[in-house]
């Protein structure tokens, strides 16, 4: 059964159809790339499965239920986790308080355990600092789980926001960009990095990409998007060939490739 | 450990300033407490007139530490609260004079009991106002949000200013003033304690999110509405508490005790004190109840300079006395660690039978 599985999403701001019967199936363990050009619709696809948007057709099934409608925090706590285009850490806390601020439900207690600070509210505490701690050490981020999030390289700031991702134990990873303004040395530690993660975590991933080398290299299907619509659906040799594809879009990007 | 080998010695005087502040802190107010103590035994030491002061000193510090974390932690920018103050302030004082005498209880024990009581729902008064005014502002963001805030707190006054209950501008007076030294230290730690605790646990870490980036912390599962809603409930609760405490030590109130004014004064100390600064807020709450007094030398130049002051230290530290940083517990976590290890020490020795010399 497909673990998540959209029917003729459509959503148009004002005149502008920003994704129109968009259709979607991922099986769990699946790695799927969406591309597409500037303005296709890619971000406000992500952002409609999140529910920071509604859409005004179509229907979401995230794990067999119907999350068409649900408010984004909850569709979090359902398993979708998500990184942002462009970064969004919450820059004035500590590292560690990002990723405990995704534990949420990791471990909870009521309020009175907070206020008379119970026994409970200690052992829960313990497992949220654990667990966050265990998260950034899948990045090599534990010793600098002091830090102020602002103050990490770009780099870092990237993996962060992917550790806090993983700390709401999420069945669907959906990576917006994660490779935007990464050097090709780094590009290639992300491209491992994912393929690690997919591995240890048994993770389903959909991400949004712009470099082709590494959505090639990485995902056994791509998506491309052009004007809300799909435009074609394969793997990335199918897509490579794609006339209508290279036309829309990846046209110099091949003969690039090919130099 | 990077940024202060970048910015070299000065953060480390911060830092060791920041572990003594606790300890510090304590000792005095122990100090004030066995000072105010010794009039039970005969020998006044504080007069009335610092022990006004010490009251409204604790009553700010509530009102301080509460609007922290509605402005502080989580970053809505409300500036009603004398608003949230002023219906607590109404409700306790009205139940007060109404509740009559309970023949069954000796006077000092029907306070005693009387009191907490009153104040407990003179902020459950103040906590329904703030869930029926955080409801419907809550998609109002920044400014906003603030002239929402502020609009209310003036139906808050008009309303009082109007109504025959509340006895219009005339406002109410002879409320006991059942408010001493003890209860108000008692209820200003409270606060603190509490307010400590939920900005130090899961739940405010939730609100820190919702200040921090409120679509990020929406996306790792923070449900902003539910923690929005939530701080301005707990803020208006103790606000409502301080408002029945401040009715209960003025023994008088009127409309004008909440105006605009008095919710500028509250913010003001927040800010002095450094928006997210618990530590920040309570130090700021009693500078700026005392400035007043102790500039009264200088006769009509007093507020000049007391607003020259406020200027000049908004200009060097635009964050506030603290930014966000708090007092270090780590010595009173230190002294807890070593006396329980004492106590188990002891016990242990007991229990081997070596005996108990020491």
């Amino acid at each position: 059964m497909a673990l998540l599985k959209v029917e003729n999403l459509s959503l148009a701001f004002g005149g502008l159809r920003a994704v129109s019967g968009f259709n979607l199936e991922i099986k769990p363990g699946e790695l799927v790339g969406l591309i597409g050009p500037n303005g296709a619709g890619k971000t406000t696809v992500f952002n409609i499965l999140t529910g920071f948007y509604q859409p005004q057709e179509g229907r979401i099934f995230f794990d067999g239920t119907d999350i068409t409608g649900l408010s984004c925090y909850k569709i979090n706590r359902l398993g979708i986790g998500r990184t942002f285009q462009n970064i969004r850490l919450f820059n004035e806390l500590t590292v560690l308080d990002n990723v405990k601020i995704a534990c949420q439900y990791a471990g909870r207690y009521s309020w009175r355990d907070a206020i008379f600070r119970t026994k409970s509210f200690y052992r829960y505490e313990q497992e949220i600092t654990d667990w966050a701690l265990s998260r950034l050490e899948i990045f090599n981020l534990a010793h600098k789980a002091g830090e102020i999030a602002k103050n990490l390289p770009y780099g870092e700031q990237r993996q962060l926001e992917i550790a806090r991702a993983l700390a709401g134990r999420p069945k669907l990873l959906l990576l917006d960009e994660p490779a935007a303004g990464m050097n090709p040395q780094e590009t290639v530690e992300l491209l491992e990095l994912i393929r690690r993660l997919r591995r240890d975590f048994s993770l389903t991933i959909l991400l949004i990409e712009h470099d082709m080398s590494l959505v090639m290299k990485l995902c056994e299907r791509i998506l491309v998007l052009d004007y809300g619509k799909t435009i074609a659906e394969g793997s990335p040799e199918e897509i490579r060939n794609n006339p209508r594809v290279i036309e829309a879009y990846l046209g110099e990007e091949v003969s690039d490739a090919d130099r | 450990m990077e940024t202060q080998a970048i910015t070299g010695e000065k953060p480390k005087a911060a830092e060791k300033w920041r572990r003594h502040l606790l300890p510090v802190g304590l000792s005095f107010l122990l100090l004030l407490n066995i000072l105010v103590f010794m009039e039970h035994l005969g020998l006044e030491i504080v007069s009335r007139y610092y022990k006004g002061i010490l009251i409204l000193s604790f009553i700010n510090i509530v009102l301080a530490v509460s609007l922290n974390l509605i402005n502080g932690a989580t970053g809505l920018f409300s500036i009603g609260h004398a608003g949230f103050m002023a219906v607590g302030a109404y409700v306790s004082a009205l139940l007060s004079l109404n509740m009559g005498r309970w023949g069954f209880l000796s006077p000092q024990l029907q306070t005693f009991i009387q009191f907490p009581l009153v104040l407990f729902l003179g902020g459950l008064a103040a906590a329904l106002a703030g869930l029926v005014i955080g409801i419907p502002t809550l998609r109002l963001r920044g400014d906003y949000l603030a002239i929402a805030t502020l609009g209310f707190g003036e139906i808050i006054r008009v309303v009082a200013l109007n109504l025959n209950i509340t006895r219009g501008a005339r406002g109410i007076t002879s409320i006991p003033n059942h408010t001493n030294f003890w209860w108000a230290q008692l209820f200003a730690v409270l606060t603190v304690v509490i307010i400590w605790n939920i900005v130090h646990s899961n739940h405010g870490r939730a609100m820190v999110a919702i200040r921090e980036d409120e679509i990020a912390a929406e996306a790792m599962g923070v449900n902003t509405t539910y923690y929005k809603v939530l701080a301005f409930t707990i803020g208006a609760f103790f606000a409502g508490v301080a408002g029945g405490l401040f009715a209960h030590h003025l023994s008088y109130i009127s409309p004008k005790s909440f105006d605009v004014l008095k919710s500028i004064e509250i913010l003001l100390m927040v800010v002095l004190g450094g928006l997210g600064s618990i530590t920040g807020s309570v130090i700021a709450a009693v500078v700026l109840t005392a400035l007043p007094e102790v500039l009264r030398f200088l006769q009509d130049y007093r507020m000049v300079i007391y607003a020259g002051a406020l200027i000049i230290l908004m200009n060097f530290r635009p964050q506030g006395l603290f930014g966000r940083a708090e007092a270090d517990l780590a010595v009173l976590k230190a002294l807890l660690k070593s006396r329980a290890g004492e106590i188990v020490k002891s016990r242990s020795e007991k229990r081997g039978g070596n005996g108990g010399s020491a």
